[in-house]
């Protein structure tokens, strides 16, 4: 277990003063001025060398990303954007930052954007977080009339802006491209990549996505070294990582914890244990809703990191972990996914346009048990069709539960479809499929 | 894509005008983009003008922004049209984005749903009381998962309800009282609700992790 001197979100419960008085004690802004007096290229190594991989869900490491903006600032700036957009259902983290700890991703948008070279930050927050885009405001003013950000930022002469912009309720525009589109006052509609933001991004400059969190974290990295970071976790997945827990356990949290952790310990110890006990548990979905769920079997040892989580077919994506008990309906859990990610398509590529709704139809009919057993090939079949033939990945994320569901609860979709057929009630309650 | 009414004619004003703290606010916002790039300010224009026009947007509102911002006004439409948080029509006083995504369903946002309806007649879209007061919306997920489930009215989010809970909001809400922010249950923030299981050792010395005040002891409590 993660202890807490190693904890980097010392105020992830706002029992503190989230201010930049506050933010100072805990250590916020202490050594900034030594560190924008490192080269950019030092503090891109110090990323790269701390194993930060990215927290948004991705989990590309984060220094290597930076590093692919270009050297030097030839004709056009350079931005940095952080993804502020956390809209992955499951996915409630970021929003603990930007309430309770505002100051971390500030000063992480100025060491960040430093290393890239970037005269300006663009923090794109969902619409929805209002209180938070008024907390995360307050630090930003707070943080320019210190003369940390601005013309000069802390003393360095070093010119470094930091913008909020509030989005207005779309998930897509979490996807890196989509959110450019949308900062740049258009619909949310992902881009083609080739070529990629690093070379054109923001209004056609060189431009870095990356999530709040790894832009929170960056500051604490540099102040306390490679070293540490990259002896929390386990190899290539380091780090504390803040994790969402919600769905069936006693008590829904976030908490910080290191990556690796196994699933049963962090579900146990930190939000009180599975609702009916572990033994009552049918599955977990541990990414966020675009990773497939993992039934109760693998969720007995597995490890919560990237890799680990790879390995069994799922994956990692946000931390955001949602827990489904034995009194689940389980493809009614997945029907509503369809649901979200039909809404949320933007509707730009065919596949997923088309199959979003399609899948989401026939879903609502397994359901019910209203299909013939063939039809859950035919489902798996449209969900391959989807899958990788769209522009971002929102078709992924959206045939990727289902996937998943099929892998793991078949069983429970056909006897289903019997039970209909045999003019018996549906009943809606699963029993454990592994 | 979200599909949402648009008003109709009879209910669409015949003219919209900035106000003068609204202008003042359009100046702060598009100086926050690069000269030539206003129409970045769109998104907080639409949101702008909602704020000055009842929590709805009109057709003229559109056309206002479009000559604000220089740019067509097709493309205020799209956008508008394209973003959930933007309402077409009006609202009422209270309107109540209620969250049924899988993290808020399994927790139990189908009794916040049957409370909404049997406290207020709601369960379609865009439908309002007949005393114009409440106006639903079922959302998707408003990443508050482990505070699930939660409703949000208009820009303040309510966590932790169940049906009886969302019954005391409401009622709260028409003796036109909002109750406090967050929580309906009375817990901190997304802190487990039996206590928290870190960041204990750090209560006592608000939050200032141990590698830090050493730091600060050596160095003589210097910046």
């Amino acid at each position: 277990m993660l202890k807490d001197e190693d904890r980097i979100f010392t105020n992830l419960y706002g029992w503190f003063d989230p201010s930049l008085a506050g933010a100072r004690k805990r250590g916020d802004w202490s050594t900034t001025k030594e560190i924008l007096a490192m080269s950019p290229e030092d503090v891109v190594e110090v990323i790269k060398a701390s194993g930060l991989r990215g927290r948004g869900g991705a989990g590309f490491p984060t220094g290597l990303k930076w590093s692919f903006m270009p050297k030097e600032v030839k004709d056009k700036p350079h931005y940095l954007v952080v993804n502020a957009d956390e809209s992955e259902p499951g996915t409630c983290k970021d929003r603990e930052i930007m309430r309770h700890d505002p100051h971390k991703l500030v000063e992480g948008c100025l060491v960040g954007g430093y290393a890239m070279r970037a005269c300006a930050a663009y923090i794109y927050i969902r619409g929805e977080f209002y209180n938070e885009a008024v907390a995360l405001q307050k630090a930003i003013d707070e943080a320019y009339d210190a003369g940390l950000i601005g013309k000069n930022a802390c003393g360095s002469g070093y010119d470094f802006d930091v913008i909020l912009h509030r989005g207005a309720g779309a998930y897509i525009c979490g996807e890196e491209t989509a959110l450019l589109e949308s900062l740049e006052g258009k619909k949310g509609q992902p881009r083609l990549k080739p070529p990629f933001p690093a070379g054109v991004g923001l209004y056609g400059c060189p431009t870095t996505v990356n999530n709040v969190e790894s832009i929170a974290v960056t500051p604490t990295i540099m102040r306390r070294g490679a070293e540490w970071f990259a002896g929390i976790g386990r190899p290539k997945n380091a780090g504390p990582k803040i994790f969402s827990i919600s769905g069936h356990v006693n008590n829904p949290c976030n908490v910080e914890e290191e990556l690796g952790i196994p699933l049963k310990e962090l579900i146990e110890k930190h939000a009180g244990g599975v609702i009916g006990g572990w033994d009552n548990l049918l599955a977990v979905i541990p990414g966020g809703s675009s990773v497939p769920l993992m039934p109760k079997s693998t969720c007995d040892e597995i490890l919560m990191d990237f890799d680990s989580l790879r390995e069994v077919r799922s994956g990692l994506g946000t931390a955001a972990v949602i827990v489904m008990n034995k009194q689940t309906d389980v493809v009614k859990a997945i029907a509503r996914l369809s649901a979200f990610y039909k809404h949320e398509s933007c509707g730009q590529c065919t596949p997923c346009r088309e199959g979003t709704g399609w899948m989401y139809r026939v879903m609502q009919r397994m359901v019910r048990g209203e299909a013939d057993a063939e039809e859950i090939d035919t489902l798996e079949e449209v969900t391959r069709q989807v899958e990788g033939h769209t522009i971002c990945a929102l078709g992924d994320a959206a045939a990727w539960p289902i996937q998943g569901l099929i892998r793991h609860f078949r069983p429970e979709m056909e006897r289903r479809i019997a039970a209909h057929k045999a003019g018996q009630p549906v009943t809606a309650v699963a029993q454990a499929a592994e | 894509m979200s599909t949402k009414p648009i008003a109709e004619a009879h209910l669409q004003p015949d003219s919209f005008e900035w106000t003068a703290d609204s202008k003042a606010f359009i100046d702060k916002v598009v100086a926050k983009y690069p000269a030539g790039r206003q129409a970045s300010a769109v998104i907080p224009l639409l949101d702008l003008a909602q704020r000055q026009h009842d929590n709805w947007i009109p057709l003229k509102a559109m056309d206002a922004i479009a000559e604000t911002l220089s740019m067509p006004r097709i493309r205020v439409m799209e956008v508008a049209t394209f973003y959930t948080m933007f309402n077409l029509a009006p609202v009422g006083k209270w309107f109540l984005q209620a969250c049924t995504t899988t993290p808020c369903w399994l927790r139990g946002s189908d009794d916040v749903m049957r409370c909404i309806k049997d406290k207020l007649g709601l369960s379609a879209n865009y439908t309002s009381t007949a005393d114009g007061q409440f106006t639903l919306l079922e959302v998707e997920c408003l990443g508050v998962c482990a505070n699930a489930p939660v409703v949000q009215v208009n820009d303040d989010v309510y966590e932790d309800l169940d049906y009886d809970l969302t019954a005391k909001l409401i009622d709260d809400l028409k003796a036109g009282k909002a109750p406090e922010v967050g929580s309906m249950s009375g817990r901190k923030g997304s802190m487990s609700k039996d206590g928290p299981t870190s960041l204990v050792s750090l209560k006592d010395s608000d939050g200032v992790p141990a590698w830090f005040a050493k730091k600060q002891a050596s160095a003589g409590g210097d910046d």
